[in-house]
């Protein structure tokens, strides 16, 4: 890839850039409150957002820079097996759908603001609740840090190096979190998701034009997959297995996240969550295109030290600088939303579930919005200082074991909405044996996201976290048929039917 | 619960079951089966969501400003 400075594309880049940070300030004001010193203004935008703001907000949170760089790496590097990202984007939202309206409606009900809250309420178990709020957290890390891997790569492509680029932004992005609190991703998240589409339609729509039309791109790939010897645009029969359950299980993981879970408790109404279910395919549609560029690559004959270049790498190649340099700023403008949001829901957990639990439970909710603040600073610094002095893979490795850890807090918070059979004490011990079960299964095959499961001569690789699910759920049950009944604390009488 | 629900699920085995469409014919468009099977499913799943929510409403079990 170039090194130089390309002085137009930078250009570009640049008053994008500045157009999004004036915007996070100004959203302070947007559909402005009576106060923000609250934590359900600040933490959740008011439970105010409708049908298209939730839209924008979700798509641009919950489809991150780092997919729109990940995602074609991965189709570039292995070929077919990199699209389980496309069924996994589809089959989450049913899930939605059917399941996050009855959630939003407990945490209306109660005035909570996390998934910790919805399972502290219904479960009375602090020790339950706490590892609900460490989970997300810890979880999130992680994640907020691989968006600025997607930041870090789009500004490289414009030819600056070192590190200070990528602090500033992120300390102007820390700054007007602060003040703005979820208001400032959700206003710039359409800046953010219109540029993202005008990038993907016209690299989906030009692109091909240019390299022979999609037939060859498709050809050109399997030529160079059957060159390297691995991969193929088709999944080898041993892949069947991990590519189904690698999609079922990022589905279950991907709404038990802080930062998707905001976006829902964020939303006005259930049918605001039911109308974004519908529509919200819209974003995988171009998920799904924007995979393909990974082919493209292939078919432009790139040559690349890192599979993470492909993308900047095909609009250096193919386009004139000045829309590099928007593309390059649509992505490290896709990079600021996800990562407020995900520091917000952390800040939002840490508050409620840590500092009010144990700190201070008279807090008032100016305190916690003023304790969330500070957090949400302190979980921005923090990603920034993994990405600046820990190898990248470091983050790479601990996003995979996150994604682990997030969906073994599934059975206590999902299963409480529809039945009273589960207690407490046997979910916290399926959450703990599905985790460490999981993350040793994880650890013992090289931190990868397959388990081999033998039996007999026979064996069946699987996705980890589902593994650890399963477990999880089995010991949940097991207990649960033992432990006596506990004592839910929030105002709503029985499980909610569907509505 | 309203049967209407099943419709709900088909996304799930349309898409895990991959031996369905692991397949490179037929081509629409230079795309593999593979491909445009899956991308297919993207309208498909809307669709038998606008459904579900229609019948709900339908069957006031969902109003319009719920």
């Amino acid at each position: 890839m170039t090194t130089e400075i390309d002085y137009t594309a930078l250009g570009v880049f640049l008053f994008f850039f500045v157009l999004v940070t004036v915007m996070g300030f100004i959203a302070a004001y947007w559909r402005r409150p009576e106060t923000l010193a609250h934590i359900d203004e600040w933490g959740l935008g008011g439970r105010q957002f409708g049908t298209w703001i939730t839209w924008f907000l979700v798509g641009g949170d919950f489809y991150t820079a780092y997919t729109v760089i990940a995602v074609p790496a991965l189709v570039y590097a292995t070929g077919a097996f990199g699209f389980f990202a496309l069924p996994y984007t589809i089959i989450v939202y049913p899930f939605v759908f059917a399941v996050m309206p009855l959630l939003w409606k407990v945490a209306k009900d109660n005035n909570y603001v996390t998934a910790a809250d919805v399972v502290h309420g219904r479960y009375g178990s602090r020790a339950l609740e706490l590892a609900v709020a460490g989970t997300g957290v810890i979880a999130t890390m992680p994640y907020i840090a691989l968006q600025l891997v997607g930041m870090a790569v789009a500004i490289q492509a414009l030819g600056i190096t070192g590190e200070i680029p990528l602090v500033i932004a992120f300390l102007v992005l820390a700054l007007y979190t602060y003040s703005s609190g979820l208001r400032a991703p959700a206003l710039i998240a359409f800046v953010k998701d219109i540029m993202i589409y005008i990038v993907v339609l016209v690299a989906i729509g030009i692109v091909p034009f240019k390299l022979g039309g999609y037939g060859a791109v498709f050809h050109a790939a399997q030529k160079a997959f059957e060159t390297k010897g691995s991969g193929g645009i088709l999944l080898s029969s041993q892949q069947i297995i991990p590519y189904a359950s690698l999609a079922l299980g990022s589905a279950l993981a991907a709404f038990m996240y802080p930062h998707t879970l905001t976006g829902v408790f964020a939303s006005r109404s259930r049918n605001t969550i039911r109308k974004n279910a519908m529509l919200l395919p819209a974003y995988t549609l171009l998920l799904g295109l924007l995979a393909l560029l990974g082919y493209m690559g292939h078919a432009a004959g790139l040559k690349l030290a890192h599979n993470n270049d492909v993308v900047p790498a095909l609009f250096q190649t193919l386009f004139p600088s000045w829309f590099a340099g928007f593309a390059f700023a649509a992505i490290a403008v896709g990079a600021l939303v996800p990562a407020a949001v995900m520091s917000i829901g952390a800040a939002n957990l840490f508050t409620r579930n840590f500092w009010k639990a144990y700190v201070h439970p008279q807090v008032t909710p100016a305190g916690e919005a003023q304790v969330a603040k500070i957090t949400s600073m302190l979980v921005k610094v923090g990603a920034l200082l993994v990405i600046i002095y820990l190898p990248t893979q470091f983050a790479l490795d601990l996003q995979l074991l996150g994604g682990l850890w997030i969906l073994q807090t599934f059975p206590a918070l999902i299963f409480g909405l529809y039945t009273r059979f589960f207690k407490a004490k046997a979910l916290l011990l399926g959450w703990a044996v599905g985790l460490t079960v999981g993350t040793y299964f994880a650890w013992s095959d090289g931190l990868k996201p397959l388990h081999k499961i033998a039996y007999g001569s026979d064996s069946v690789t699987i996705y980890v976290g589902l593994i650890a699910l399963v477990l999880n759920i089995v010991v949940a049950t097991l207990f649960s048929l033992f432990l006596p009944a506990d004592r839910p604390q929030e105002q709503a009488a029985a499980p909610s039917s569907i509505g | 619960m309203s049967p209407v629900w099943l419709l709900a699920l088909i996304p799930y085995v349309g898409l895990l079951w991959v031996t369905l469409y692991n397949r490179a014919e037929p081509e629409i468009f230079g795309f593999p089966f593979f491909y445009w099977y899956q991308l297919a499913w993207v309208p498909i799943t809307s669709l038998l969501l606008y459904i579900v929510y229609r019948s709900l409403q339908k069957a006031g079990r969902v109003s319009h400003d719920d």
